[in-house]
């Protein structure tokens, strides 16, 4: 954990990203126009919030499989940040979709779906608070985390596709596929996607040791 | 493992009849939360859209099926559940859950289903999608509400933790199971509906699928 390459590889690769993505030649087009460019700070949210997500289940089965509280702090803390990046998505999509859509929310599937998995992650932490026992907390934490995301895969993958939505890429609009034809955004999407990922795992790991450092001072404060 | 379950359900079909309480007062939930709507959008009957008429209904039932399996876990004490524990085996126990309050939903659905249409019309032109759509969405509510009330009975079973943990998590379903509605009350043809009825379907073996797994893990504690 302490290793410190992969850190400076997330801001050689957010440096890269933000300088890049805010100042290389984009594909011109109609309604998009500059706007393309949240494929970079938008897109990359979800990208980075699933993969976290995928984290948090996995570590909550290792915690149901092992009774390892320090499993359940990876978990918690995966699942912090990657609704930190949800909610950073959300707010970049309402910005994203009033400058190309007309308005903040259009009843989108994939805002609705993406709204409702936020909701979801919610009421994991209160659930998490409303447990006082460590071990039963991380427990049934773990159990509801998992029970959840089985839940958002269907939400956010299968859902949408079966009504039109407004993003690209469905209901008849292009996706960027289509538009990125020398790949230019590419190289820039694929970096950024690890580049935030990274960044996210970062401020997950740097809250998991202040957790344990808090739960060592508080046991050497009980033992004393 | 068969005969376990069986005998499990009978348990809770046994239980269900002493406490008739409890029955008659989630069946009298039903009817007045109809009558309210009733009241309220002050509609007579055929007077209401087709689209707000299924809204209502499914929203009725997504309430009458949280308050009913909510009970699930709470009307049986601790002691007994360690008998149960004792006895019985993780899996058989949610399975028989889940089977006993898909019935119970189902009952409340029809029931539901039947005040709708005296009161507020009967629109539906497809009967047969229309009911086997409402057995598909009684067992996905069944298996996602069983394991929340599973996991809401272990955190001191605030009715807020039962709804705040069950509303996102059944979303999926029901949008399915409104969709579904919609093109049966609209009487379209069942090819219409078959990739959405596959997608419920599947949609329900994932949340069982997941339940049947975590529940052994939550039994325990």
């Amino acid at each position: 954990m302490r290793q410190s390459w992969w850190k400076i590889l997330a801001i050689a690769l957010l440096l890269y990203t933000l300088t890049a993505g805010l100042l290389m030649d984009v594909p011109r087009l109609p309604i998009l126009n500059e706007t393309i460019r949240a494929l970079h700070f938008h897109v990359t949210m979800w990208f980075g919030m699933i993969l976290m997500l995928i984290a948090a289940v996995y570590y909550s089965v290792k915690y149901l499989r092992t009774n390892d509280i320090q499993c359940d702090d990876l978990a918690v803390e995966f699942t912090n940040s990657a609704i930190l990046f949800g909610v950073l998505g959300i707010t970049t999509g309402m910005l994203w979709a009033k400058f190309t859509w007309g308005d903040y929310w259009s009843g989108d599937p994939k805002q609705n779906a993406s709204a409702i998995g936020l909701l979801m992650y919610f009421a994991y932490l209160i659930l998490r608070n409303s447990l006082t026992d460590t071990q039963q907390r991380a427990r049934i934490g773990a159990i509801y985390n998992i029970f959840a995301f089985a839940a958002f895969i269907p939400l956010i993958f299968v859902l949408p596709r079966l009504t039109d939505s407004l993003h690209p890429g469905n209901g008849g609009n292009p996706g960027f596929n289509a538009y990125d034809l020398d790949s230019k955004l590419r190289m820039i999407f694929y970096p950024a996607i690890i580049g935030w990922t990274l960044l996210g795992t970062w401020i997950a790991t740097l809250r998991v040791r202040a957790r344990r450092i808090e739960r060592t001072l508080e046991d050497r404060f009980l033992n004393s | 493992m068969i005969k376990e379950i069986t005998i499990l359900i009978q348990k809770e079909l046994r239980l269900e009849w002493r406490q008739k309480y409890a029955l008659n007062g989630i069946l009298l939930y039903v009817v007045s939360a109809v009558f309210i709507t009733y009241l309220s959008v002050g509609a007579k009957a055929g007077n209401l859209s087709i689209n707000s008429w299924n809204a209502l209904y499914w929203i009725i039932i997504l309430f009458s099926a949280v308050n009913a399996v909510a009970k699930s876990f709470i009307q049986e004490h601790q002691g007994r559940q360690l008998y149960y524990y004792m006895i019985a085996s993780p899996e058989a126990i949610i399975l028989s859950k889940i089977i006993y309050n898909t019935g119970l939903t189902l009952v409340l659905a029809l029931l539901g289903y039947g005040v709708f249409s005296v009161i507020l019309g009967n629109p539906v032109q497809d009967q047969g999608l229309f009911l086997l759509n409402l057995v598909l969405g009684a067992m996905g509510f069944s298996a996602t509400l069983t394991m929340v009330s599973g996991i809401a009975s272990k955190a001191g079973n605030n009715a807020t933790l039962m709804a705040i943990l069950s509303f996102p998590v059944i979303i999926p379903i029901l949008l399915m199971a409104i969709r579904i509605s919609k093109n049966a009350l609209d009487g379209l043809d069942w090819t219409v509906s078959t990739d959405k009825l596959i997608a419920l379907l599947a949609i329900n073996a994932i949340v069982a699928v997941t339940g049947y797994i975590l529940f052994p893990y939550l039994w325990r504690s």
